[in-house]
């Protein structure tokens, strides 16, 4: 299955950062284990725009379309067998400890 | 004819479960799963009566909802390579003695799925209750005071969960197991709690007896296992003695032992012995079991029992364990060390509105001497508890000590 792994913020991280594993280390583990097909970090949020198009009309907004404190940071495209293979590697990730993990499965549409 | 409606009863408890896990793990569809098993069994209530019980009911559920499934699939035409499984998947019928092999690990693994920590709390134990028991939604329903309607829903979402989320259908292993099976333990814990409160369901209890016993017998060797389903046979064989015939709770200390039921107990401590670690519910099992050895109230070692709330309290620094070790303290040393140890376990108001906190300072200021005051505290619980039986209990108490009050 394939899960995309939205990195986020939180305001509340883990009170021990040096507990934190090395992203480094988690993108090689990951890649080489066919666990990880893609992923990159964000720029922050107020680099986004909003686009919607309503009557014909193309309608941009600066900024994310909404204004949260914990927001995406990054995002990393997963291929497990399961969601428990999945927490697996999120659990290992940096982000897990400073920030907060979001998994999503992608649908199948086959 | 009733005969064969009991026999439907029994080898629907007995055989539920194992049809249900057994058409998961080939299917992978818990509603297709459920809804064959549920049919057999309405397919039993009315062939049986007319043709006889089968020899072998079990397996008769199984191979109807099997055949069940399969008229299913092959309408929707879903792969062949789940047909073909469904077409070997046979008679589930147990032999007391088995403990590993598909069958049983089936029903492990639904367990487990049911549990899983990705499941919202509330709909671990509503989907333990209606797939590994096969309690019906709307008794459900009843009792975690929702209408049927949004258990339903409860339902229904927690199993589209397993399925797009893609909770795997599996017992975990290692480290895995281990940080699992206090979240499947909490689950029956639960369950038996439900059952086992003032106004609860007493046959959630019994199923939670029953679920706790095949867990143990499937993971003989997990200590936990084994305390938790201690802790609930000695509970448990209080349950006949825990109501007057009125209706009304009696407490610990009022109930007829002669009532309890010896045999429970004795199974309770000989499953107990096996509990190697002491981990929270072995700690809890003990204390359950130095009650249920305990010929008189006055004999009871307090002294033991408040050892035993120490380590727990270490384990788990909870208020409401600190309480109960509270209570323990001043029983077994005195209502002055139990009152300042109920002070602690109150500080910052964390045990504010919880109806036993009063009750408690409420015994250990009556212990003291303070009839008045303490009749006092248990008018205050009384206002404060949902349960009707726990109010005249509570107000009773009071009585007891302020007869003018």
């Amino acid at each position: 299955m394939k899960y995309l792994m939205f990195v986020c913020s939180d305001t509340e991280p883990d009170a021990d950062p040096s507990a934190a594993p090395d992203i480094e280390q988690w993108v090689a583990e990951r890649d080489g284990k066919g666990q990880r097909l893609m992923g990159s970090v964000l720029a922050e949020p107020s680099a986004a725009t909003t686009v919607r198009v309503r009557d014909g009309e193309l309608l941009l907004t600066d900024g994310p379309f909404a204004e949260t404190k914990e927001v995406i940071v990054g995002f990393d495209l997963l291929e497990c067998a399961d969601l428990d293979e999945a927490i697996e590697v999120a659990r290992r990730h940096p982000m897990a400890y400073a920030g907060r993990l979001e998994l999503r499965p992608l649908v199948d549409l086959d | 004819m009733t005969d064969a409606v009991d026999a439907v009863t029994v080898a629907g408890a007995e055989a539920y479960p194992r049809v249900v896990a057994a058409l998961i793990r080939v299917t992978g569809d818990w509603t297709l799963a459920e809804d064959c098993a549920q049919e057999a069994l309405t397919l039993a209530l009315e062939r049986w009566p007319r043709d006889g019980v089968p020899g072998n009911p079990g397996g008769w559920l199984m191979t109807t909802a099997r055949n069940r499934a399969v008229d299913v699939l092959r309408r929707a035409a879903v792969e062949r390579r789940k047909l073909r499984e469904l077409a070997l998947l046979t008679d589930p019928e147990p032999a007391p003695a088995e403990a590993e092999g598909t069958v049983v690990d089936d029903r492990l693994r639904l367990i487990f799925t049911c549990c899983h920590p990705a499941l919202a709390p509330e709909a671990r134990v509503a989907l333990t209750l209606r797939t590994v028991a096969g309690v019906p939604t709307a008794h459900i329903a009843r009792v975690f005071l929702v209408t049927e309607s949004t258990m339903t829903r409860r339902i229904t979402r927690a199993k589209a969960k397993i399925a797009t989320a893609g909770i795997p259908y599996r017992v975990p292993t290692g480290a895995a197991l281990v940080e699992r099976l206090p979240g499947v333990l909490a689950v029956l814990y639960l369950l038996f709690t439900r059952g086992y409160d003032a106004d609860g369901e007493p046959a959630f209890a019994d199923e939670a007896v029953r679920l706790a016993r095949l867990l143990d017998r499937l993971m003989p060797d997990e200590s936990e296992v084994a305390a938790l389903l201690a802790l609930l046979l000695l509970q448990h064989s209080r349950r006949a003695a825990r109501r007057d015939p009125d209706g009304n709770l009696r407490t610990l200390d009022e109930q007829d032992r002669s009532r309890w039921d010896h045999e429970a107990v004795a199974e309770g401590l000989a499953v107990l012995a096996r509990a190697h670690r002491h981990g929270p519910y072995a700690l809890q099992a003990r204390i359950a079991a130095a009650h249920a050895t305990a010929p008189t109230p006055a004999a009871t070692d307090w002294p033991a029992i408040a050892g035993w709330y120490d380590e727990l309290a270490r384990l788990h620094p909870s208020p409401v364990v600190r309480l109960n070790r509270a209570m323990a303290h001043g029983l077994a040393y005195g209502p002055a060390t139990g009152l300042a140890l109920v002070a602690e376990a109150r500080a910052g108001g964390a045990l504010d509105g919880y109806p036993p906190a009063l009750a408690a300072e409420a015994e250990l200021t009556a212990r003291r001497g303070d009839a008045l005051r303490a009749a006092a505290l248990f008018r205050d619980a009384a206002g404060l508890v949902a349960s009707a039986a726990e109010r005249r209990a509570l107000l009773r108490r009071a009585g007891q000590l302020d007869p003018a009050g």
